[in-house]
């Protein structure tokens, strides 16, 4: 906990504060309005989606094309729960509930499917997210193909933004922590982790859940915010959205992936109307990407105060490093 | 029993369609280890230039299967050299990542040239359009057709890999790459073949389940070439017969759970079908386990 009052936490929190009541202000002012808003709230549910993703893929090295199917898991749970029970305290239930759905399916799929690698990987992970499309498509609480409607809008900019910013400092604080270390190990070199005595598919399993857990809490916020869900939203395209964040940002890179997730919002705000248009700039951006930049826009670098910090006073922060 | 035996004839020919998708995936595995994507799109690809054929320049239905497979020949090696060539030696994962961005700017590219409407395939007149009651089954022509021709395609591709020079060399490169290159094979030609000869059975699997299903639209190859990758992932991937084996498996079960069971479970079933391989026998029914080397 002292770590709390150092510098640096303190200068992060209060920059935090601020971007939330500059954007707060301008909900307020009139001046972001409902379409705006809505988004906003595709950003910080994208930024959840891929940074999670960017755990398993970027971090951990493990391919997955499922994330939408975890995404739905906790969307409906979410969904259900607070329909039979719409109070704020029905809505956080449902949501971490969601989550909590999320995690132990994505333990149950995790643990025998973890030991296949790379594409084989990214085939179950996707044959995964079709079982549970599917099951969704077919339950009668879920209302089928016809999907649920009247789902009580409990979330707005602020449960976005705490949520939005709960995820990535997690996920941060584990990629820090000696657990997140065994994970990027893993990613490395899978064999020479294990040979240096790290218990690779407990690893894969731990970061596997973490990401299926807040893919749910990402799936809460949307069928919370969006209000109405069907299964067909959560099928394989929305599984490569996220990985196409994801890349473009940097595998390995979470201000790169909060970088992508906004930039992506941006640009398909503007191409709204033509969709077939946006995919075919997705397509080719993922093509070109990966001949040009495979590392996308970030690599596996950070974005931190550091680099303010270096504009201003660059032998200063070279002395506090060494 | 009769039922059962109809089963089995539908089965069989929705088989013969997965099988010679199958081939393509398990020979491009094979040979670079990646799951080609795009495939299922040259497949998609083939059934809308057979259409073109059929429609626009009123030919019969074996031109327009030859014309299909030839096109989607020179689009699979187009693919090949621009798009997965120049990551000769990227990760696996970068290569994927490819594959699925060539696939959607197929399927998408498409849509926006042919718009997202299913269109109907011309009726097949003639020879084609009949069925035949065989003690109370029934057989469309169609089917008859299906299944001679995956078999005359898939004859004519074992000759090639077994007997011909080419056939040799591909069989070199997907058991060792720098070994193959050092012996004076070229590598980068005979990955080129392989993406040809696969994209072909595409085009001619395209053409064939247009006039079985009688239906086309852009995102047609999406399910089919999942299913498609799951009977070679069953058969042992990269290897030639187990991939017909694993087609014909899908598509029995695919028809047995619709005829018997719920038909909006099928997907879930061949699908959890995959998962099962996976983690009993990842190496699939024909394939040998191997050895992890550091």
């Amino acid at each position: 906990m002292k770590n709390i009052f150092k510098h640096s936490a303190l200068q992060k929190f209060i920059m935090i504060l601020i971007t939330y009541a500059a954007i707060q202000g301008l909900i307020s002012a009139g001046i972001i309005d409902d379409y705006l808003q809505a988004t906003l709230a595709t950003i910080c549910i994208n930024i959840v989606l891929a940074v999670s993703l960017n755990l398993i893929t970027g971090f951990t090295g493990q391919f997955s094309l499922g994330h939408a199917g975890f995404m739905s898991i906790g969307a409906y749970v979410c969904a259900i729960i607070t329909i039979n029970n719409p109070t704020a305290v029905g809505f956080i239930m449902g949501i971490i509930a969601g989550a909590i759905a999320a995690a132990l399916i994505g333990a149950v799929v995790g643990l025998p499917t973890l030991r296949l690698r790379g594409d084989y990987l990214a085939i179950a992970t996707l044959g995964m997210a079709e079982i549970i499309k599917i099951v969704f498509l077919n339950l009668e609480i879920t209302n089928g193909a016809a999907g649920l409607q009247g789902i009580p809008q409990f979330v707005n900019w602020t449960w976005m933004f705490v949520f939005t910013v709960a995820t990535v400092l997690i996920i941060t604080n584990f990629l820090k922590s000696s657990h997140g270390r065994a994970c990027i190990s893993i990613r490395e070199d899978e064999i020479a982790a294990e040979s240096m005595g790290i218990n690779t598919t407990k690893y894969k399993v731990i970061s596997f859940t973490l990401g299926a857990f807040f893919a749910g809490i990402a799936g809460g916020l949307y069928a919370s915010f969006f209000f109405f869900l069907k299964p067909d939203l959560f099928g394989f395209l929305k599984s490569v959205d996220v990985l196409v964040i994801v890349v473009l940002g940097g595998l390995g890179s979470i201000s790169g992936s909060i970088i992508a997730a906004v930039l992506l919002a941006v640009i398909s705000m503007f191409l709204q109307s033509f969709s077939e248009v946006r995919m075919i700039i997705y397509a080719l951006l993922l093509i070109i990407l990966m001949l040009f930049r495979p590392q996308g826009l970030m690599g596996s670098k950070e974005i931190s105060l550091s680099v303010f910090k270096k504009l201003g006073l660059k032998s200063k922060t070279r002395k506090e490093e060494s | 029993m009769e039922n059962f035996l109809q089963q089995v004839i539908n089965g069989i020919s929705l088989g013969s369609i997965y099988a010679l998708i199958a081939l393509g995936y398990t020979m491009v595995y094979g040979i670079i280890k990646l799951i080609n994507f795009a495939h299922c799109d040259v497949y998609m690809l083939g059934a809308y230039i057979g259409y073109f054929c059929m429609t626009s320049l009123k030919l019969g239905f074996f031109p327009s299967m030859v014309i299909a497979m030839l096109v989607c020949t020179v689009i699979g090696v187009l693919i090949e050299k621009i798009a997965y060539k120049p990551l000769r030696n990227a990760t696996r994962i970068a290569v994927l990542i490819t594959a699925i961005g060539v696939s959607l700017f197929i399927e998408y590219g498409t849509m926006f040239f042919v718009k997202a409407n299913v269109r109907a395939y011309p009726e097949m007149t003639g020879f084609l359009a009949k069925s035949f009651a065989v003690g109370g089954l029934k057989i469309t022509a169609q089917q008859i057709l299906i299944v001679i021709s995956t078999i005359i395609l898939m004859a004519m591709l074992q000759f090639i890999v077994k007997k011909t020079k080419v056939g040799k060399a591909m069989r070199a490169v997907s058991l060792d790459k720098d070994a193959a290159e050092l012996m004076g094979i070229n590598v980068n030609s005979t990955i080129s073949f392989t993406f040809a000869i696969g994209s072909a059975l595409a085009g001619a699997a395209g053409v064939l389940v247009g006039i079985y299903y009688n239906s086309i639209d852009p995102l047609m190859g999406v399910i089919p070439g999942l299913k498609a990758f799951v009977a070679a992932v069953f058969g042992g991937i990269g290897i030639i017969p187990g991939a017909m084996i694993g087609g014909y498996f899908i598509g029995t079960v695919e028809v047995f759970v619709s005829g018997y069971g719920n038909s909006l479970y099928k997907d879930a079933v061949v699908f959890a079908i995959l998962i099962l391989i996976l983690i009993v026998k990842p190496a699939g029914l024909l394939g040998k386990n191997t050895k992890e080397k550091v």
